[in-house]
This record gives C-alpha cells, structure tokens and sequence, in this order.
C-alpha cells in the first residue's frame, strides 16, 4: 500500500541538507507552512537557497529561518515590507545575496522547471535593470526577455486537503504558488490541515495530482480564526 | 491651489470602469478605487495572488488569514468568485487578459514610461512584485497619483530618472490636478480641477501639454 504520509515535520524535512535550494510556498503567510519551516530550523541546515515571493514576514515561518541565519540567497520577488526586519538587517549586513525577480516572472520560471522547459521568453521586465545582461528576441514584432527556469531541490508546500496518495487542495488564496512550486522540486513536502481518506478529494477539484508530492504531514490548525472560518460557505 | 483629495481621485478613477470590466489595482493608493464603484455595477477584480471576483474587506471579526489582497490585506470574495495559482494569475495578466491595472508611480515620462518601484536610492531594498507584469500584460495601464512630490517637483516628467517599470506602457495619468492623455503625439490635458489652468500646468511639469 502506498502511503505518503509520515508521522512528524522533523521526518518530513529530514533529508534536507546544508546549501540545498528549497522553494517554499505562500504570499506572505497565507500559504506559508510555517511548521515545516520551523523544522527546519530544529534541524540545523545552514546555506540554503530560498526561493519564495517574499523574504519573511514578521519574527515567524521564513522570517525565523532568514533570523536565524540559515539562507545564503533568497530568489524573490518583493523582499521590502514594513515587517520584513530579519531580511533587511541580514541584506544590510551583507550575509544574504538577493535575486529579484518580477513576480510573473518568478511564477513562469518555476512553472517551466516543473513542466521541462528549457527557457522561457517574457515581455514583462523589457528595457528595464531586471532585464540586464539578458538576451532579448523580437517575435512577432514584440520584445521579449529570455529567463531559464528555477529548479529546486525541494518544494515545502502548505494545502487544506491531502490523501495517503499525497493529492492536494488548498485553501483559498493560500494557493498562490504552492501547486507550481510543488512540480518544480526534485522532492516536494505537504503540510496540510488534514489528511483524508482516497476518494475523499473530489477527482474534479484536485489541484495538485500525487504524482508531485513525496511526503505529506498533517498539521492541524491551531489558528481560532482559520477553524472558525473552515466550515462557512465561500 | 485646489486639489483632490485621495479619496476624490480614486473615485474619479472608478468612474471611468465600465461594467463587465477585468481589473487589476495595485497595493496603495490604487486600492481605494474598488471602494468607489457604485453597487450596481459589476466589475472583476483581479488580485494577482490568486483571486478574481475580489469583494471588499470583511467585517470586523470575520477577517480570515488565507484570504487576503496583492497588499496582504484581508479581503472578501463575491460570490461566483474563484481562487487559482499563481502561474494562471500571471498568465491573465500577461496574456492580455485584464481590460485595465491601475498603479501608483514615482515617475511617468511623456512618453508613458513608468517608474514605480525603486527610487534607486543607496541603500534601499528594492522590491517588484506584480508591477512589471502589470504594466506590461495588461490592455491598459493607468496611472493614479499626486501631480507634484512633496518638494513640489512633477513626477510626470519629460524623461524618468528613477529606474523603469515598463516602457510606454501608461496611456493616462489621473492627478489630483488633471487628467492627462498620452498619446503618440503628446501629452494632452483632458480635465482640469476647477480654478487651475493649462497655463498653470504647464509651469508645474515644465511640459508643452496640449488641450484635449
């Protein structure tokens, strides 16, 4: 029987190592797996390579990891916040290299690593700083941006729903880039709120198809805000 | 000098949005726009991290962490609304899809470049997001702001020197001056706040504005 599920976030991040690269998922903290996160910051990985849209929000989640002094490059595409103190003071200080990307960007260079692309061509960013360097292409009369993808070694991703076969939903806008970040990676980790039974998850619905998924760890939500809010109609 | 305020501007903007519209507003002042369209119209908004049909903010109390704006504001959506990734999103902003974005900016040239996210400063952070994208993909690229900065310098200007957002990309800017048109052939002023004139605008920006 094919069970993809393990019993703790310290098993499931367990074979992360120093200086891997690591997508994880969320915009800010919707769709951050902040448990995972702090596992991994349990485990001690040093050097890693981040790939998120943000660089931490707040003292938790990806903030903590970035605090912590566990991320030697951060691939994102809005760093500065109001909250975003531990990537300020770290980037300031010269400890954590930065590579900003335009969000669409950022979403298609991941999409492409997971789909087996070579590259890909974007107009967004044409005659601009972040277009630099670049090769550029007219196609059809319009200019167009060359951008390779973004693989990873790992995806850590947060859903709603996951089965022993490690199928997804998610949860609202905690979607964003979780399901492409989740091809993308040679070895992608699920937290989700709940595990469900196979065929619980509605075949028309799923987002993300086990094929994608390695381990998957339930993570009940502690949040009054989150539960009070699961069972009301959208 | 008369002014609008920001809430006279945004709602100036939500006049022009047609119904049946696909609308992106970018974080900060573009936001407010959603609070001025009249409730008998319906108009889409899109919110790049995943939502079209984005209602306003919830009531006290009911504001839930996993729905939340471009802004990471907590938001509400209307029903017949749906969520996607990011990749989907991007690919309605890029394709062409949204009718019309509507950002803040530090700078538009003349000739519709825009500036607006990062003023290039020595030892700031700088930070994209959607902006490019937006400004890029969508069919129309409007730009809402204050005439002149604080120090009284126009920001729409003969040739940016922040770095660029998008080249000639913006087709109008509504200020709490004026309305201006950017056209192939200029820059035109379609309305004018009571009590200013072309005259005056001119001297502000340092331009040749034509009348409409």
């Amino acid at each position: 029987m094919i069970d993809k599920s393990v019993g703790s976030v310290a098993d499931a991040i367990g074979d992360i190592r120093d200086d891997a690269s690591v997508m994880i998922g969320g915009f800010g903290v919707a769709g951050m797996p902040r448990e995972l996160i702090e596992a991994l910051i349990d485990s001690g990985v040093r050097g890693l390579t981040i790939i998120n849209n943000n660089a931490g929000n707040g003292d938790q989640g990806l903030a903590a990891l970035i605090g912590a002094g566990r991320v030697r490059k951060i691939i994102c595409s809005f760093p500065r916040q109001s909250d975003s103190h531990h990537f300020d003071s770290r980037y300031r200080a010269g400890d954590i290299e930065l590579e900003l990307v335009p969000q669409g960007t950022l979403a298609a260079r991941i999409e492409a690593a997971g789909g087996g692309l070579g590259a890909i061509f974007t107009p967004t960013a044409y005659g601009t700083l972040l277009a630099e360097g670049k090769e550029v292409r007219d196609i059809g009369g319009r200019a167009y941006v060359l951008e390779y993808p973004i693989h990873a070694d790992f995806a850590l991703v947060k859903a709603h729903k996951g089965d022993r076969w490690g199928t997804l939903v998610y949860r609202k806008t905690a979607r964003n880039f979780c399901p492409i970040m989740a091809m993308a990676a040679k070895t992608t980790i699920a937290q989700v709120s709940e595990i469900v039974p196979l065929g619980e998850i509605d075949p028309e619905a799923v987002i993300t198809p086990g094929i994608f998924v390695r381990h998957i760890v339930e993570v009940r939500e502690g949040s009054a805000a989150v539960s009070a809010c699961a069972g009301r109609p959208q | 000098m008369n002014r609008l305020s920001r809430d006279q501007i945004a709602a100036r903007v939500a006049r022009d949005i047609p119904e049946g519209a696909y609308v992106n507003l970018g974080i900060g002042l573009p936001t407010m726009v959603a609070d001025f369209i009249p409730a008998d119209r319906e108009v889409f908004f899109q919110s790049e991290n995943g939502l079209l049909g984005m209602g306003p903010k919830p009531m006290p109390g009911q504001e839930d962490p996993d729905l939340i704006n471009a802004g990471k504001q907590p938001v509400t959506l209307l029903r017949g609304g749906c969520y996607f990734d990011h990749a989907k999103s991007f690919a309605m902003i890029r394709g062409g899809h949204i009718d019309l974005c509507v950002l803040g900016a530090f700078q538009v040239s003349i000739g519709g470049d825009l500036a607006n996210w990062d003023t290039g400063a020595s030892g700031s952070i700088p930070a994209v997001g959607g902006a490019m994208d937006l400004a890029t993909g969508a069919k129309q690229t409007h730009v809402m702001m204050e005439l002149l900065t604080k120090q009284g310098q126009s920001k729409l200007v003969r040739s940016c020197t922040y770095p660029l957002t998008g080249l000639a990309c913006v087709t109008r800017v509504y200020t709490d001056l004026a309305i201006f048109e950017i056209e192939p052939g200029g820059v035109s002023v379609t309305e004018i706040v009571g009590g200013v004139t072309l005259d005056d605008l001119r001297r502000l920006t340092g331009l040749p504005l034509l009348p409409a």
